[in-house]
């Protein structure tokens, strides 16, 4: 059920996020969401990938400092306030979220919501009991 | 094993009696033989005779690299030059490089003292001495070279660099002794690593390094990568090269051949020579040198003298490892300080390569200093704010140690340029001269 994320230390310089994208691009490795958080100098590159293990292996082949964290994916209804709904509950439930990022499926016409918290169990109890639909990590690496 | 027992272990009356001997000897023979001291004594008006104990040493001129440079390229030699066998050099990286000339006794002698200290390092005739220090106008390689075959060993002289043929020799030849510039040790360690190759297991037993300034956490992560004792050998290009000091397995200062060299420390401002345990300059001089003599060489090297009897038995002076350069020291905003000084707090934190690089600008009038490191696995963490921690976390520690505030920033790995013999760990872009 969590999904393993792959984050990527990157110097905030140029060609840099290139360089990573190339390297997995090289490796026929296919991106299906992307997140990037930065400072003046450095910065995190958080992807999410089909083939994990082997995008590991080849970035750090290459030098990359890499390194895997779980997260949870949650399927929405890509209308006006799904989003909100789901904070809310986080929210209600007194759940910090680290971090979230967001993509469209695009046969389903369903948002996909990726989201990071200190607790990942106590979130995924907290979406279950609210009937939240949690995406299969499966079904998030090959949409 | 002590090589030379009579020489290492003499009592501090003999070795005296012997110093002043040899000290008489070598000044009559640079003042016959070599312009610049001929000159230079008699426009003071000092002659060798003037000479009559070990401390009347001080009424002589010292040598600075810079007259050295002068005389470029042979100009200091002693003998006809056809005498001359081997000549080494300096990088030069400041100026016109000193070359040094040996003769045949020269290296004899070289190979001499080498032998001594790699029988301080535990080393005998039954050993394989991987020799990284480059073959060439520097002396690193040759002396070590010289050094073994004396003692017997097996060198494999493979030189600096070919950085995975190393770790495959060192593990198809059962290297038992490494020799390397820190930096490039533990450059090799990592690679090695890399490599899969197993240091817990290997035949690894004794290391020898030099030629880089190093801090003691240096040290401490060499030995726990290659699992096995690492010696600190000394020395420099004008006196010879490496082995003026090496250490013994006690590893509490260098010991030095004092029937080859006469060291002192001086205070660098004021010049005057220090008693023994006091910091300051270390001044050389050749005792017995045929080729090219030199007298009291001030080092720029920052260091100590001991004279008591070592608890390995040897009883010859030892020096404390060069703690700075009396020359290489940054002044940032009036503030001096040494690089040393920032890799000591850099290994404070927990796991951290030591790969840095200090950057000194001034944009605006003002003196900045950044240091650069290099990021690993265990430094980095998947959200920013625990990595501004790990800044500021380094910062701290590199504040605390120089009292300077600096800006650290994190750079990926392998992004500082790994040295293939000395590393450039300061860049300093001001204009102060």
């Amino acid at each position: 059920m969590k999904i393993k994320q792959i984050s990527i230390f990157l110097e905030n310089k140029k060609g840099r996020l290139w360089k990573a994208l190339d390297t997995l691009a090289k490796g026929k490795i296919n991106i299906r969401a992307l997140s990037i958080a930065d400072t003046s100098d450095f910065g995190i590159l958080r992807i999410i990938v089909q083939s994990p293990d082997k995008a590991i292996e080849l970035l750090e082949k290459n030098n990359f400092i890499v390194k895997t964290k779980k997260i949870i994916g949650i399927e929405l209804d890509d209308t006006p306030g799904g989003l909100s709904s789901v904070l809310k509950i986080l929210n209600d439930n007194d759940i910090n979220l680290e971090y979230i990022y967001a993509f469209t499926h695009e046969k389903s016409e369903k948002a996909i919501l990726l989201l990071q918290v200190d607790n990942l169990d106590l979130l995924i109890k907290t979406l279950k009991e609210n009937n939240i639909i949690i995406v299969p990590s499966k079904e998030v690496y090959n949409l | 094993m002590i090589w030379n027992e009579e020489i290492e272990c003499m009592s501090r009356e003999d070795i005296e009696e012997l110093q002043l001997k040899k000290l008489q000897n070598i000044l009559k023979y640079a003042y016959d033989n070599v312009d610049y001291y001929h000159n230079k004594y008699d426009s003071m008006n000092i002659y060798p005779e003037d000479i009559q104990t070990l401390k009347d040493i001080e009424k002589l001129p010292f040598t600075t690299k810079d007259e050295l440079r002068e005389y470029y390229p042979f100009g200091m030699f002693a003998v006809d030059p056809k005498k001359i066998i081997e000549v080494h050099s300096s990088s030069g990286t400041t100026g016109k490089p000193v070359v040094s000339g040996y003769t045949q006794k020269d290296i004899e002698s070289w190979s001499e003292i080498i032998a001594r200290g790699l029988s301080m390092m535990g080393v005998t005739d039954e050993d394989i001495i991987q020799n990284t220090h480059g073959y060439g106008l520097f002396t690193g390689g040759f002396g070590i070279h010289y050094g073994a075959h004396k003692v017997g060993a097996t060198v494999i002289p493979i030189s600096t660099g070919q950085s995975r043929r190393q770790i495959e020799i060192m593990e198809d030849f059962g290297t038992t002794v490494m020799i390397f510039t820190p930096s490039y040790g533990l450059y090799l360690a990592e690679l090695a690593i890399e490599e899969g190759f197993d240091f817990k297991n290997s035949s690894i037993k004794s290391i020898g390094f030099g030629a880089e300034m190093w801090t003691n956490e240096m040290r401490k992560e060499i030995e726990k990568r290659f699992n096995a004792p690492a010696y600190n050998i000394y020395g420099l290009t004008e006196l010879m090269g490496p082995g003026v000091g090496i250490e013994c397995s006690t590893q509490e200062g260098l010991h030095i051949s004092e029937d080859y060299f006469y060291p002192e420390i001086i205070d660098p401002e004021t010049l005057k020579t220090q008693g023994e345990n006091t910091k300051g300059e270390l001044v050389l001089t050749n005792l017995e040198r045929e080729g090219m003599p030199i007298i009291r060489f001030r080092t720029k090297d920052i260091s100590s003298i001991t004279k008591e009897t070592c608890q390995c038995g040897r009883t010859t002076s030892r020096m404390t490892r060069i703690t700075g350069r009396s020359d290489d020291m940054l002044k940032v905003k009036g503030v001096a300080i040494f690089p040393s000084q920032i890799e000591k707090a850099l290994l404070k934190v927990n796991n951290i390569e030591p790969h840095y690089q200090i950057i000194v600008t001034r944009p605006h009038l003002m003196d900045e200093i950044e240091v650069k490191v290099e990021a690993s696995k265990e430094l980095f963490f998947d959200e920013i704010k625990e990595m501004m921690n790990v800044k500021k976390k380094i910062e701290e520690y590199i504040e605390s140690e120089i009292g300077l505030r600096v800006k650290v920033t994190l750079v990926e790995p392998k992004s500082i340029p790994r040295s293939k013999g000395k590393a450039v760990r300061v860049i300093d872009t001001r204009d102060i001269h």
